[in-house]
């Protein structure tokens, strides 16, 4: 499958994005400016851009509480994004929602979601209103592996098999849940053969590598928008991070995560295999201007106004 | 006006706004039935059209793009009306029995209740959860219970318990075309109750209280069967010279509060019927509004009728003991008719 130029450029920008966002978000979460808790993808980007970037706006997809970047590769605004995050008004969700809850509407983007296993069933609702209104549209849900052993899940990729809804159930299996080890947690370890045994299409992928998952997606996509019903596709790619940032990672082995970056770096692997197409210093122009634009993004989300206290009774039914 | 059953006025409303708006769809288990059978489906009528036929009709109307049949899988049916909500269908999900939130309330409680507010006002939720409520069939405790003192408690959910034809079908109306989701609580006892019903779509606003008897000495507030209740009670005391006044709230949330209100603070005496807790339920929620709101304009202490803390049994002597009786409405009445 062969990728223009263009789009390779882009395919790297939310790659570049994600890593930009999280890591600057790391570093501000030390601030203790950042209310409540923050949940990184450094490790992860290539399994959210590699499926995002077969999805228009009138696609949807269902997150994690590890969610900033999806909605990045779903394309929701940074701005808007690291405004919701400082809990200021000019945030995605108005501060309403915060870091596990990045919504917009407009982007085919359902929610970041902090019931682990929460977008399969959200995500097979999106999927029966595009095959309802036949307009071919198609949803996404990302589910970690912690996620896959969720009864819900079990029953959304169930239902979407009974209803061959266009959906497709993607596992980033990260390696733990929590703090607790997918080969611990996951019975079978295997969670596409588990996937599989409810009567669709499975494969497991290198979620490190940008195009492993794209070509992966492209094939479901096409599934789902010709009729073929619902696809799982497990990611396996490495959380650079803690659970959530403050973890200390203690069920970790010393230098794992050292290595990782060295040999299992999705923004690496994806320069070393475009490198014949596109040269450094195209790439390193990217990385600049990405990183003016979270500058600037945590710039003005730092001097925002926080919403009006009036706002705290809008945008729902209250009684006393 | 048609004479039309509690359950006639389900569908009604039902396939009047199905007809009207295609995004209106259907989801649960069996709200046809039959599919996969040994005889093809339908070629017998509906197999089931709801368990107690509620629906029963639908599928032959409008097929099994708007009528979905579901696995047995209650947070993917109420996860996949939410997710549908969000994006554009106006579904209407069957929960049975409405004892079964107790499988799936994630996808109401964390998911379709918080999209709205937690999402800015970005984003919106319009949906129906139906199911049935109440006891009185020896159906035991899993599947008599009335709980939409639970669901009243998440901000974001809109609650309905109606008591007749007429408020199911404009209420029910009203909660397809609402854009928040809304918990739709039939009574099983009242299924075949007769009433007045008009045949055109037509809504009830949320919040309303109906007086279903005008009296000056008591009022009763109480929901869904427990209205009849009272107003058996309301008549009888009646003949007595007591003059009992009927406030059927029909939306626990929201609360017609003034509508409330303005009973007790004309009557100066209270009984609260309530089957859906002993405990932290809609009578207490009641009670509190009243004590805070209306305190000096009581005669009497507030009471209560409630059934005990315990699951509801099966046996029948049992059962009836369990749920609020006309004789402890008719007996509180005198109580506080005593202050």
């Amino acid at each position: 499958m062969s990728l223009s130029k263009s789009e390779l450029l882009k395919a790297y920008r939310k790659m570049r994005e994600i890593r930009v966002f999280e890591e600057r978000l790391h570093q501000e979460n030390t601030t203790g400016d950042i209310p409540g808790f923050i949940h990184l993808y450094c490790g992860e980007e290539a399994i959210a851009v590699g499926v995002c970037e077969h999805l228009k706006d009138t696609d949807y997809i269902g997150s994690t509480h590890r969610g900033h970047g999806h909605c990045i590769a779903k394309g929701c605004d940074i701005h808007g994004m690291m405004a919701e995050i400082f809990g200021k008004d000019s945030g995605l969700c108005r501060g309403k929602g915060g870091s596990m809850h990045i919504a917009d509407l407009s982007k085919g983007m359902l929610g970041a979601n902090a019931i682990v296993g929460g977008a399969p069933p959200l995500a097979i609702g999106a999927a029966l209103t595009a095959k309802t209104l036949g307009n071919g549209g198609v949803a996404v849900s990302f589910t970690g592996d912690g996620g896959s052993n969720q009864g819900l899940v079990f029953e959304a990729m169930n239902m979407a098999v009974v209803l061959q809804l266009p959906v497709i159930f993607m596992f980033e299996n990260n390696g733990f849940g929590e703090a607790t080890g997918h080969d611990y947690a996951v019975g079978g370890r295997n969670i596409t053969q588990r996937a599989a045994g409810f009567g669709m299409p499975a494969v497991k992928v290198d979620g490190t590598d940008f195009f492993a998952v794209y070509e992966a997606v492209a094939v479901a996509v096409e599934r789902a928008r010709n009729g073929g019903g619902p696809t799982a596709i497990e990611a396996v790619a490495h959380r650079w991070y803690g659970h959530f940032e403050g973890d200390p990672m203690l069920y970790r082995a010393d230098g794992e995560v050292e290595r990782l970056r060295q040999e299992s770096d999705p923004l690496k692997i994806f320069s070393e295999h475009v490198s014949g197409q596109i040269s450094a210093e195209e790439l390193l122009a990217i990385d600049a201007e990405v990183e003016a634009l979270v500058d600037d993004a945590v710039a003005k989300a730092r001097a925002a106004d926080f919403p009006a206290v009036e706002s705290l009774l809008t945008d729902v039914y209250v009684s006393y | 006006m048609a004479i039309r059953t509690y359950r006639e006025a389900v569908k009604e409303a039902l396939a009047q706004e199905m007809a009207l708006d295609d995004r209106v769809v259907l989801i649960g288990e069996d709200v046809c039935g039959g599919q996969a059978g040994t005889a093809e489906v339908g070629s017998k009528g509906e197999a089931f059209g709801g368990v107690l036929g509620v629906t029963k009709g639908l599928w032959t109307e409008f097929g099994s793009a708007r009528v979905i049949d579901t696995p047995i899988t209650e947070s993917a049916i109420i996860g996949m009306a939410a997710g549908a909500a969000m994006t554009g269908l106006r579904p209407v999900a069957e929960l049975m029995f409405m004892d079964f939130f107790g499988v799936c309330h994630d996808m109401l409680y964390n998911q379709a209740a918080k999209f709205r507010y937690m999402f800015g006002g970005k984003a919106k939720a319009p949906m129906v959860v139906r199911g049935m409520i109440g006891a009185g069939f020896s159906a035991a405790a899993q599947h008599s219970q009335s709980p939409y003192h639970i669901f009243a408690t998440t901000p974001g959910l809109k609650v309905v318990v109606p008591s007749t034809p007429y408020d199911v079908k404009g209420l029910l109306i009203q909660a397809i075309r609402d854009d928040d989701p809304v918990v739709f609580c039939e009574h099983k006892a009242l299924y075949d109750i007769k009433g007045e019903v008009p045949e055109e779509p037509y809504t009830i606003p949320f919040g309303v209280a109906n007086y279903t008897r005008e009296g000056t000495d008591v009022t009763i507030i109480a929901l869904a069967a427990m209205v009849h209740k009272a107003n058996q009670v309301a008549d009888k005391l009646a003949a007595e010279g007591i003059s009992v006044e009927v406030v059927d709230p029909r939306t626990v949330s929201p609360l017609d509060e003034d509508g409330i209100l303005e009973s007790v603070t004309s009557t100066g005496r209270v009984v609260i019927v309530d089957e859906s807790a002993a405990r932290l339920g809609f009578a207490h929620d009641l009670a509190a509004l009243i004590a805070t709101k209306a305190f000096y304009q009581l005669k009497a202490p507030i009471i209560m009728v409630t059934p005990p803390h315990t699951p509801v049994p099966f046996s029948p002597v049992l059962e009836q003991a369990w749920i609020p009786s006309a004789d402890r409405i008719e007996a509180a009445v005198r109580k506080v008719m005593e202050a």
